[in-house]
C-alpha cells in the first residue's frame, strides 16, 4: 500500500446523517449497504427512500466487499492538486457483487496491473481523519463463469 | 368551461414545516416530498418523464436536476431548473404544460424543499458526488470519459489509433475557421497519440482546451421569422434525457442518453441520421463523437472505428462532422461550447458558412451533453425551404 497515502491533504467525504452509518462501519474495517425490505435491491449510494421502487423501509446490511472492475482510469494529471503526490493512481468503477457500482480506488503494485473484469475486494485506507473503501485485487479469484 | 386546458394538476405534496433540521439534505426533502406528490396522483416512479426543480442555494451549484433524477432513480425526458424566486412554483406549472403540449414528455413532477441546517454545513456542495467521488482522488471531468473509453476498448477491440482519429479530424476541419483556437495547428493521429496521457486512456488531445467566449440564440415563431432578414433555420424535431448524474451510476457505460434523445428527435422530424447534411456533435473528449455515431445507429455498437475508415468527415465529406472544428479544434468556451454547435449548424443551414460550406446543407443534427454523459439533448435542423 502507497505510504503516502496517510500524508495526503485531500478532501474527505462530508457524511450526512443518513450516509453515516456506512462510514462508521468503514472505521472498524467493516463494509455495509442498504438493502430495500420491498423489492429486495441493494442501494448505492445512501438514501431514505429506494431509487429502484420507492419504498422506505430500508434497512442496513452487511456487505461482500467483493466486486468486479467494470472500467478503469490510470490518473496522470489528478483533477485536485492534494492527490498530486500518489500519481499515477488508479480510479476504478466496482460492479459490488450486490449489484450496485460504486467508484474507488484500485490498489495494485503496477497500474499495468489494472484490467476490466479484475475480481477486487474492498480494503479499508486511511486518508486523513476517514477511512475510504478501497479495493485490492482479489486474493482468491471466484471462478469465472462462461 | 368555454377555455381549452393547457394541462391540469393531479397530485400534491406538503410536507411538515419545521423551524429548524437536523441531519437533513435539500435532496432527501425533495425526494420526499416528490414521493408523496406521485402516491397522491395514484401514480407510481415510472409514470414521472419530466421534472423541474429549483436551484439548491450552495448545495448542488450544477447539473441539479441530474443530481435530483439520479437521487430519485428517475430518468426524465426533460428537466428544467426554474430559477423565479417566489414565482417559480407557478412559472414550473405552465412550463410543464409547454413540455408536455410539446411532446416532449407526458407527467412533469415540479419539486421546491429547503431545509434549514444549524450550523450551516461547513461545505456548502452537498452533491452526492463531493461524498462518494471526490475523496477517493477522482475529481474533474476527465476521469469521467476515460472510464466509459475504457470500457469501450475492453468491450468492443476499439483502439487508441481510432479515438485520436476524431480529434485529428476535427483539428483538420478547424483549419477552415480563422476563429478557431487552433487555427494554423493542425494535429496527425500520432501527434495526438503523442500528447501528454492525462487520464488514461485519454491523450491531452482528446480533451478539450478551456477558453472563454460566448454565444447567443434567438429563437421566434416559424411566421414571425419569415419577417426577418435570414433565411430561418427551422426545429424540425428535439429530444431530451438524463440518466444519472455520477459516472459509477451511468446505466450502460457505452451507451448514453443521447440514443434515446436522438431517436425522438429524428422521429419528431421524419428523418434519420444518415440523410443529415451536418452533425454538429458535441465533442467534449473523442469518446462522446465515438458514442454518439454509434446511439445514432449510423454505425453498429462498438464499430465507430471501422466505419469511420469508410467515410470522410470534412465539409466537402460524405459525412460532414463539426466543420468549424468542434470544441475539440475550436476549445471549449464553458456551457458556450455546446451552444456553438447549434450556431454551426444554423451557419451551414443559412449557406453562411463560407469556405468550409457544405454544399446543399438542408438538415443537421446537433447534440448537447453534460455531466459525466449524463444530460442529452438532440436537435433536428432544417434549412428554410
Amino acid at each position: 500500500m502507497n505510504d503516502l497515502f496517510n500524508t495526503l491533504k485531500v478532501p474527505g467525504p462530508i457524511p450526512t446523517a443518513l450516509s453515516e452509518p456506512f462510514w462508521t462501519a468503514l472505521r472498524r474495517g467493516a463494509f455495509v449497504l442498504q438493502h430495500c425490505d420491498a423489492c429486495g435491491k441493494t442501494i448505492f449510494y445512501p438514501r431514505a427512500h429506494c431509487p429502484h421502487c420507492w419504498s422506505e423501509r430500508i434497512a442496513w446490511r452487511a456487505a461482500s466487499g467483493r466486486g468486479t472492475v467494470k472500467s478503469f482510469s490510470t490518473i496522470h494529471r489528478p483533477g485536485h492538486f492534494a492527490w498530486t503526490p500518489v500519481a499515477p493512481y488508479v480510479i476504478a468503477l466496482v460492479e459490488l457483487e450486490e449489484g450496485p457500482t460504486m467508484l474507488s480506488q484500485l490498489l495494485v503494485d503496477d497500474p499495468a496491473d489494472a484490467r476490466v473484469g479484475l475480481s477486487v475486494t474492498m480494503r479499508p485506507v486511511d486518508i486523513g481523519q476517514y477511512t475510504l473503501p478501497f479495493f485490492a485485487p482479489s486474493a482468491n479469484p471466484p471462478e469465472a463463469t462462461p | 368551461m368555454n377555455a381549452r386546458s393547457l394541462g391540469a394538476i393531479v397530485g400534491i405534496a406538503e410536507l411538515q414545516s419545521v423551524r429548524r433540521t437536523q441531519g437533513a439534505t435539500t435532496l432527501q426533502y425533495i425526494a420526499q416530498a416528490v414521493l408523496r406528490a406521485v402516491e397522491d396522483a395514484g401514480l407510481n416512479k415510472d409514470a414521472i418523464d419530466g421534472l423541474l426543480v429549483g436551484p439548491q442555494v450552495g448545495e448542488t451549484p450544477q447539473h441539479v436536476p441530474a443530481t435530483v433524477a439520479e437521487y430519485l432513480g428517475i430518468e426524465p425526458r426533460m428537466s428544467n431548473v426554474v430559477d423565479l424566486g417566489g414565482a417559480s412554483g407557478a412559472g414550473m406549472v405552465w412550463r410543464a404544460a409547454a413540455a408536455i403540449e410539446a411532446g416532449m414528455c407526458e407527467t412533469v413532477v415540479c419539486v421546491l424543499a429547503n431545509v434549514r441546517e444549524d450550523p450551516a454545513p461547513r461545505s456548502p456542495n452537498r452533491n452526492p458526488i463531493r461524498e462518494f467521488d471526490v475523496p477517493f482522488g477522482a475529481s474533474g471531468a476527465n476521469l469521467s470519459y476515460a472510464l466509459p473509453m475504457q470500457r469501450h476498448m475492453a468491450e468492443f477491440g476499439s483502439t487508441p489509433e481510432q479515438f485520436a482519429r476524431i480529434a485529428s479530424i476535427e483539428r483538420q476541419n478547424a483549419q477552415l475557421n480563422p476563429d478557431s483556437i487552433f487555427y494554423g495547428q493542425p494535429a496527425s493521429v500520432a501527434e495526438v497519440l503523442a500528447s501528454p496521457m492525462i487520464a488514461s486512456p485519454l491523450h491531452l488531445f482528446e480533451i478539450v482546451m478551456p477558453v472563454a467566449g460566448g454565444c447567443a440564440l434567438v429563437v421566434t415563431s416559424a411566421a414571425r421569422a419569415r419577417s426577418l432578414r435570414h433565411a430561418p433555420v427551422h426545429l424540425l424535431g428535439a429530444g431530451e434525457k438524463i440518466t444519472h448524474r455520477a459516472i459509477s451510476q451511468m446505466p450502460e457505460l457505452t451507451s448514453g442518453p443521447l440514443k434515446p434523445a436522438m431517436h425522438q428527435a429524428l422521429a419528431r422530424a421524419g428523418l434519420a441520421a444518415h440523410d443529415m447534411s451536418l452533425l454538429s456533435l458535441y465533442d467534449c473528449y473523442t469518446i462522446m463523437v465515438a458514442l454518439t455515431l454509434e446511439d445514432a445507429g449510423l454505425c453498429d455498437r462498438g464499430q465507430f472505428g471501422r466505419w469511420m475508415d469508410d467515410h470522410r468527415f470534412g465539409h466537402d465529406g460524405d459525412f460532414p462532422l463539426n466543420p468549424h472544428g468542434g470544441q475539440l479544434g475550436c476549445g471549449q468556451a464553458d456551457l458556450a461550447g455546446g451552444m456553438a454547435h447549434i450556431v454551426e449548424a444554423v451557419r451551414q443551414l443559412r449557406h453562411a458558412a463560407g469556405a468550409r460550406q457544405i454544399p446543399n446543407a438542408q438538415t443537421a443534427l446537433v447534440t448537447g451533453n453534460g455531466a459525466t454523459v449524463s444530460e442529452a439533448t438532440a436537435l433536428v435542423l432544417g434549412a428554410d425551404t
